[in-house]
């Protein structure tokens, strides 16, 4: 659905209706019986108010969330505007008056009826104008055939009643819209606020008029009659019927109704809920239907057979093909034979089908034959069955029917899949990692005077680019990661690539739920469904993870579909840092990255540099002791450094920001890498986080003492000159400094070599496909 | 693919016959209303044994350069007549039946709707038809 746009009164009326509707106070979805209800009083024809469910989205989930009601209202609105119903027309539609609903039985609705039954004043009193409906004029000559007295009797009766209720929203003119009703109706119907389709009434209204009185009832449902009592609103379907009716013979109604015709009232009553909820047949008319029932077939689990229940429908002087129909619908079992539920179902159809409205394609839900009832009948063994399918074999099932979600089994999966839908949104793959290790490089670059990391995110960037798709998983498993919480990365700490970084997005390295399984970190976000990725899950090699981590919460969502247990890689975003990463991440870089989020911000690749540089700094801080300040700096550039650098850019830049994806990685490189020679990126990522912490801590600490080495070289050659100490100090930090440095430089040896594998592997992928684009 | 579905009374009127738009209607309706007669013939030539043998489904009735047409009868010689496109090799036999059986369990469907006078054109079937006629092809 596309976004729906609504100015402050709509909004304000449209959450008003919602409340109206959230009767189980869910804040989510509102009751189907009350939106549909609603929808009645819409007085909109039923195949408009099906027309409008669909495009909400509503058949579609099942159930009518905020927005789906929102949709809803506001092509209630356009519908009773007289514009096409499009799915544009919802926020194309300027200056759409507020939807109508015809007084119904709450006062709501006459409210809104009231409120908008006028057309000017209305339209003074709702902040939208409301044009009258085309169709009302249609209708008011459909109705002028009827007795325009009455109409206008009735009008008034109605009118006094309308402004009974006052509307929660409409502003207090209701009351002089009502009246304007009146008017109108006297006037000759000129304007039925009701938008229903005049010329369906008409038809309708004639031939109930040609009715008998009792038909008559029937059609008289003088629309809304705001609020008179249930009864009435019932009278009227929603559809534009109603407004026919209204005019002719709202008087009609009212006396007709209370005084005949309980039963017709009742009917009519039952009528009205035809839609799924328009189509629930009430305790009133529900008797009313058992009683009728009695007569043919004094057992009340019995049937009735098809011939008796043909001569009882015949009366109702509808045609035979509407009929036939009817019992298509009704006779669930197809046995041709009616049980109790059957007969409701088919005399609530009737009903609705006098009352003007339309009969449904599909039987609506609720007036499915219960399982527990057809429990009873004998022949209700196949019943339940058929009941199972939430639709009678002819009729599509359920889901599918408008009027009703079909099986509230589906219900949850349209909400999973919506939810996977908006959770799953797989973080932007970083098809050209390079990007993300140009950050990374760049931030080394300004972190620090490393190329070496640089050279070590290009590396990875082509690494990352390789299995593009892997990037995907990994975003997914990332994004999984994060909504699973780690799940996915404790499993995969095989998997080479970064995929698991892309949890890591977490946004925070927290996030980088190890690789391993222990997934410390799973913080991940909420867990969004994880979208099974098909591939690469685990596989990738790439960042994913990483890239994934950097996107934080949303991508997580996507990626979460990526099980694998891709450690967690810095995310996803960042797809060149990831691969960067991903050597060093094998180490369980991601622990780090998720210790120090922050840090790593910017590449994604060296999130886990980041992370180093925390260690580093702590560490290093510990060790050194004037550097100390520096060293924060140095570490975190230090640590980075074959992600050193990028650590330190990662720092020094800002961690906290960029970190998501970057941090991840490169916290995730950076812890482990330093301190181990990854023999896979990934799967030192996928390592235990334990593994890794130590292994970071190692690092940290290993580029801590490097920095501080590093830091303190200048002053070394001076100490040199100093006394016999002095040289021995400085020999031995030169000796520190030198074992530091060389095992940064094998693993960054390390990482290279990781990286190049990478690389290797994205160009072999690139090669499988370039034959197909060829073909 | 069905590109034309009829069910034919026992007098051998039709009462229902829907073909895919695309096509001329008239033809098809001319190649149901030739295949009564080899449809007949099949029943006759099954009547002799007892009328429960008789197999309902009477397979192909015969092919024409185009099309194949397809008969099945019930036993109260309502006729079902299915021209299927020749192009579409992959409709086996069976699947054929299973159209039929589909057809005919929506034939007693309608049969059971009180409504309807038997001898009433059916206005009921176009959703399965549509279906079917959609599915296969």
């Amino acid at each position: 659905m596309e976004g729906l746009t609504l100015s402050d009164a709509e909004q304000k009326y449209y959450s008003d209706l919602f409340s109206y509707c959230d009767i189980e106070s869910t804040k989510k979805v509102v009751v189907n019986g009350r939106v549909l209800e609603l929808f009645r009083a819409a007085q909109l024809p039923n195949d408009v108010v099906l027309q409008i469910m669909e495009l909400c989205g509503a058949t579609r989930l099942g159930y009518f969330g905020r927005s789906q009601f929102y949709i809803a209202l506001k092509l209630v609105a356009v519908a009773q505007s007289g514009f096409p119903l499009r799915v544009e027309s919802i926020n194309t539609v300027k200056d759409l008056p507020l939807p109508r609903f015809v007084a119904s039985k709450n006062e709501q609705e006459s409210r809104h009826a009231a409120s908008y039954s006028s057309d000017s004043e209305n339209q003074g009193s709702y902040s939208g104008v409301i044009p009258p409906p085309p169709g009302r004029g249609q209708v008011k000559k459909g109705s002028v055939s009827h007795d325009t007295v009455q109409p206008r009797t009735s009008a008034d009766a109605q009118e006094p009643a309308s402004p009974v209720v006052s509307p929660q929203q409409s502003p207090p003119t209701s009351p002089h819209t009502w009246r304007k009703h009146s008017r109108h109706p006297s006037g000759g119907n000129s304007e039925r606020p009701l938008a229903g389709p005049g010329p369906f009434w008409s038809p309708f209204g004639e031939a109930q008029s040609g009715s008998s009185a009792g038909d008559a009832v029937w059609s008289g449902h003088s629309p809304p009659p705001p609020q008179e009592n249930w009864v009435s609103f019932a009278d009227t379907p929603p559809t534009s019927t109603l407004l026919t009716m209204h005019p002719a013979s709202v008087q009609d109604q009212t006396t007709v109704r209370t005084v005949a015709s309980a039963t017709t009232a009742i009917e009519i009553r039952r009528q009205s809920s035809s839609y799924d909820d328009p189509w629930k047949i009430t305790d009133e008319q529900r008797q009313y239907y058992v009683n009728q029932f009695k007569t043919i077939q004094p057992d009340l689990n019995g049937f009735i057979p098809g011939s008796a229940a043909k001569e009882f429908f015949t009366k109702s002087k509808l045609p035979i093909l509407e009929l036939s129909h009817i019992w298509e619908l009704s006779d669930f079992d197809k046995d041709g034979a009616l049980t109790l539920d059957e007969f409701c179902a088919a005399f609530h159809l009737v009903v609705a089908r006098k009352n003007g409205y339309d009969l449904p394609e599909k039987l609506p839900e609720s007036l499915m034959p219960k399982l527990i009832d057809l429990e009873d009948s004998a022949d209700v063994g196949d019943q339940p069955g058929e009941v199972g399918y939430s639709g009678s074999p002819a009729e599509a099932p359920p889901s599918k029917s408008p009027s009703m979600p079909s099986l509230n089994q589906t219900w949850p999966e349209l909400n999973q899949s919506s939810e996977d839908t908006a959770i799953v949104h797989p973080v932007p793959i970083r098809m050209t990692p390079s990007k993300i290790h140009m950050q990374e490089m760049e931030l080394k670059r300004t972190g620090s005077g490393k190329e070496a990391v640089a050279d070590h995110t290009n590396p990875t960037s082509p690494l990352l680019v390789k299995p593009s798709d892997l990037l995907e998983e990994n975003k997914i498993n990332s994004s999984v990661k994060f909504a699973s919480g780690n799940t996915v990365a404790d499993g995969y700490s095989s998997s080479d690539s970064f995929t698991s970084d892309p949890e890591q997005i977490g946004s925070n390295v927290t996030r980088q739920r190890s690789h391993s399984g222990t997934s410390p970190d799973n913080t991940a976000p909420p867990p969004p469904p994880p979208r099974p990725q098909p591939s690469h899950s685990r596989s990738s090699s790439l960042d994913m993870n990483r890239t994934f981590t950097v996107t934080t919460g949303q991508q997580q969502a996507g990626v979460v579909a990526h099980p694998p247990a891709v450690p967690p890689r810095p995310q996803p975003s960042q797809a060149p840092g990831p691969a960067v990463h991903r050597p060093v991440d094998a180490d369980g870089l991601i622990t780090h990255t998720s210790t120090s989020p922050q840090q790593i911000p910017e590449q994604p690749n060296f999130a886990d540099f980041s992370q180093f540089e925390v260690f580093a700094a702590s560490n290093v801080n510990d060790e050194q002791d004037d550097e100390a300040e520096k060293h924060p700096e140095v570490l975190p550039a230090e640590k980075a450094s074959d992600p050193a650098s990028s650590l330190r850019v990662a720092k020094t830049d800002s961690k906290t920001e960029e970190k998501t994806a970057a941090s991840a990685p490169a916290n995730v490189s950076k812890g482990t890498t330093p301190l181990a020679p990854p023999p896979k990126p990934v799967r030192r990522r996928l390592k235990s986080e334990d593994e890794l912490r130590p292994e970071v801590d190692e690092h940290t600490q290993k580029t801590g003492v490097l920095a501080a080495v590093l830091a303190s070289q200048p002053s070394i050659p001076r100490s040199v000159g100093k006394d016999k100490k002095a040289i021995q100090a400085s020999i031995r930090r030169n000796k520190e400094t030198n074992t530091v440095l060389a095992r940064l430089n094998s693993e960054l040896q390390q990482q290279l070599k990781d990286v190049l594998e990478e690389r290797i592997s994205l160009e072999v992928q690139l090669e499988q496909l370039r034959p197909f684009s060829h073909l | 693919m069905a590109v034309c579905i009829a069910v034919i009374a026992k007098e051998n009127y039709p009462l229902y016959i829907r073909s895919t738009p695309t096509e001329n209607e008239l033809k098809f309706h001319y190649m149901v209303h030739t295949s009564l007669d080899v449809v007949d013939e099949k029943i006759s030539a099954m009547g002799k044994a007892l009328v429960d043998q008789r197999e309902l489904y009477l397979g192909l009735l015969y092919p024409t350069e185009d099309y194949k047409v397809y008969g099945y009868v019930t036993n109260s010689k309502v006729k079902f007549v299915m021209v299927v496109d020749s192009s579409n090799t992959a409709l086996r036999d069976n699947e054929i039946r299973s159209m039929f059986r589909k057809l005919h369990n929506s034939y007693t469907d309608v049969m059971c709707n009180p409504f309807y006078n038997p001898g009433d054109r059916i206005q009921a079937f176009d959703n399965m038809v549509t279906s079917m006629m959609i599915q296969v092809c």
